[in-house]
């Protein structure tokens, strides 16, 4: 953003002054997950920088929090991961199913009630989670529920859907719906027409978001902090109790795992949405 | 007449007007069907506990069913004097029935709620009550304890009688329902949850503002880079959005920690001693950094989508019609991004307002807002109807201001659009 010739000099320091602030602001955004990045490698038991690392020795990094974390005895990282994965998934599946089916309602110009129906489906992302957490857990132990996997899938499908439903409505607001009545009048039934018409063109919107869904229930610990007995204890609920505890270094090398995690659905969730953009820009 | 002429008939006869209406039903019906299967999943699993947590924060049949006879005795009474023989001899039924069962002890806790002190002196009646012999309960119930004989305790168990009870949202403001049947606040150095609810209003508005401040001239230098050059620092914003809540918080910990590095530059630079390295964790100040940082993203992304769509030129406009740059930016800049704004702290204070994970790590007891409190009595103490009574209050927080934002921000809308 240069600025023109003829700028008058003080709105040139005003300028500098604007730039120096949004790169501070940056700065504070992006360093504190860089910081976790080298203390992972630490040689010692510390979270702090060593004297040697500050020399780059490399006797001072080591990777043996990351083989602590893998290999560890006592370590309930495998379970916690399996556990994450196995709910994430099976509450995307689910999420995105419900969510995906009731956009396709809201967004017909025939529903009736939209703006209560609406509220109430994206209510779970406005109300605090911890009274969503109440709430399941009342509900899960009273429908013997707390303390399985079923259960815990099912709260993050509450959480999911209002994600899903908001990403594909919005997809579905530039939809043209003459393609779908001309794949009807070419003798289509509707599930057909779904599958082959509409899916395929509202699948960006979909896929993102599914994977809010994903990461909502991957990242999710308060609801399941109610809801979890040992044997469904997740990734972030191992966090947070190392976290309380007491702060290893193996923690950190966790934490780079999900860092990289994140930057891999960053980067699919950003192709997404210019995929999405170009298609809508050909079809103008 | 002149109407039924002209009425237009489908090929099948059927006039078109009742034709079209049922043909618009089926499609009601149909984008109906498509909604039900998750509205009444969310109904059922989710908007029915939300009332069961209602029903829960307001029952209060515990008491009503451990001490039924002695209720129905104390209809007649008129609490100014001691009650009658017949109230303590029907305590005294109630009474022998729950030690039987082992349930004299969630009494004396349940009583406790309502007045301090009968812990104590219902663990002495029930020593006592083995030894006492039939008839003139009276004498035999007050010579256990003076407080049995003190009208104020048999008040208290009088004020548990109706099934529900307001008494937990009171307590959740630090009130109660004295002797006299007044509504008054405990003592000021008890007010503990009062502190908590300003607390995380105080917390919630600081890291709104915050968050406002800092997010705006980056959205701006977001929405008015060439394209290239602003999907590069969008990464700085999306990449902390997509981290888990849980590794951001620790990367906090991490920095904020007494020998951490952010104190680490502080002793650098000579700001502070090395040996009196200040506390960053673990109070308010933890709070406020690592919350803000948090939830910077949420702010930084309604405003940019909005700041996306004002034209460069109205700026030019304004400047070229003689406004300096900042007055052009304050008269036309600034107004059209109110929308963004309101969006952008909605969220932001929503979000805040009912943050649990970050302040119960490094928030320390300074730093701990209401959403730990209510944690705690779910986890801890177990008084779940005094959480569901706090949650409830909160929630209804949350919906006023979600209603004021679109009364408020909807009609500027309007006005500016």
């Amino acid at each position: 953003m240069a600025l023109p010739k003829y700028t008058e000099p003080h709105y040139r320091i005003w300028h500098y002054i604007y730039l120096t602030i949004c790169g501070a602001v940056f700065f504070f955004l992006i360093a504190p997950l860089f910081v976790i990045f080298p203390l992972s490698f630490n040689a010692e038991e510390f979270l702090s920088f060593s004297d040697g690392m500050k020399r780059l020795d490399p006797d001072a990094f080591s990777l043996r929090w990351y083989k602590d974390m893998i290999y560890g005895t006592k370590n309930p990282w495998g379970l916690a991961a399996k556990n994450s994965f196995i709910i994430a998934i099976f509450a995307t599946i689910g999420s995105v199913i419900l969510g995906t089916v009731a956009a396709l309602g809201l967004s017909s110009r025939h529903m009736p009630y939209k703006g209560l129906i609406m509220a109430v489906l994206i209510s779970p992302m406005i109300v605090p989670l911890i009274i969503s957490g109440v709430a399941i857990f009342f509900f899960m132990a009273k429908a013997g529920l707390a303390a399985t996997h079923t259960g815990i899938v099912l709260a993050h499908i509450i959480l999911g859907t209002p994600f899903v439903v908001i990403t594909v409505t919005a997809t579905l607001s530039g939809f043209d719906h003459s393609v779908t009545r001309a794949a009807a009048s070419l003798g289509s039934d509707p599930v057909n027409t779904f599958m082959k018409i509409t899916l395929p063109l509202i699948l960006p919107g979909v896929i993102s978001g599914g994977l809010f869904a994903f990461v909502t229930s991957f990242d999710e610990v308060v609801v399941v902090l109610f809801l979890a007995g040992l044997e469904n204890t997740t990734i972030p609920i191992q966090m947070w109790t190392g976290l309380r505890e007491q702060l290893s270094p193996t923690i950190l090398a966790v934490a780079t795992c999900l860092i990289i995690l994140s930057t891999l659905i960053l980067v699919t969730a950003e192709l997404l949405r210019r995929r999405s953009e170009r298609l809508r820009g050909i079809n103008r | 007449m002149s109407s039924e002429t002209k009425q237009i008939l489908t090929t099948d006869g059927i006039p078109l007007e009742v034709s079209l209406k049922k043909a618009e039903k089926k499609n009601k019906i149909k984008a109906f069907l498509l909604v039900a299967p998750l509205l009444f999943f969310l109904i059922i699993t989710y908007v029915f506990p939300i009332g069961d947590m209602l029903f829960r924060s307001v029952d209060d049949k515990m008491v009503t069913q451990m001490l039924p006879k002695t209720f129905k005795a104390m209809e007649n009474w008129d609490g100014q004097e001691l009650p009658e023989e017949e109230v303590f001899a029907a305590f005294h039924e109630d009474f022998i029935k729950l030690v039987e069962d082992k349930r004299e002890g969630k009494l004396s806790t349940q009583l406790n709620y309502t007045k301090n002190g009968f812990k104590s002196i219902i663990k002495k009646l029930r020593r006592a009550s083995k030894k006492f012999e039939e008839g003139n309960y009276k004498e035999q119930i007050m010579s256990v304890h003076k407080r049995w004989a003190d009208v104020e305790y048999w008040r208290a168990i009088q004020r548990r009688a109706p099934e529900f009870t307001g008494q937990k949202y009171l307590k959740g403001m630090d009130m109660y329902v004295n002797e006299e049947g007044k509504i008054v606040s405990v003592e000021e150095d008890r007010r503990i949850h009062r502190v908590l609810w300003l607390r995380t209003l105080e917390i919630a508005f600081f890291v709104t503002v915050f968050c406002f401040l800092m997010a705006y001239p980056i959205a701006h230098l977001l929405a008015t880079l060439p394209m290239k050059y602003s999907n590069l620092l969008m990464i700085c914003v999306l990449l902390p959005f997509w981290t888990s809540l849980l590794v951001r918080t620790a990367s906090w910990m991490i920095l904020l920690q007494q020998q951490g590095i952010v104190n680490d530059f502080f002793v650098g630079i000579g700001l502070v001693a090395d040996d009196n390295r200040p506390e960053m964790m673990y109070n308010k100040t933890g709070s406020y950094v690592a919350m803000t940082q948090i939830l910077l993203p949420f702010m930084v992304l309604p405003l940019y989508s909005v700041m996306k769509t004002i034209s460069p030129s109205l700026m030019r406009a304004g400047k070229s019609l003689g406004g300096t740059p900042f007055v052009a930016f304050w008269k036309v800049y600034f107004p059209l991004t109110i929308p963004g704004i309101g969006a952008g702290c909605l969220l932001v204070f929503i979000l805040a307002i009912g943050y649990y994970i970050t302040p119960a790590l490094v928030g320390g007891a300074s730093g701990t807002l209401i959403s730990n409190q209510i944690a705690f009595h779910m986890k801890s103490t177990l008084d779940w109807s005094f959480a569901s009574a706090m949650g409830l209050m909160l929630l209804s927080g949350v919906l006023v201001i979600y209603w004021l934002y679109n009364k408020i921000v909807g009609i500027d809308n309007i006005k500016l659009g």
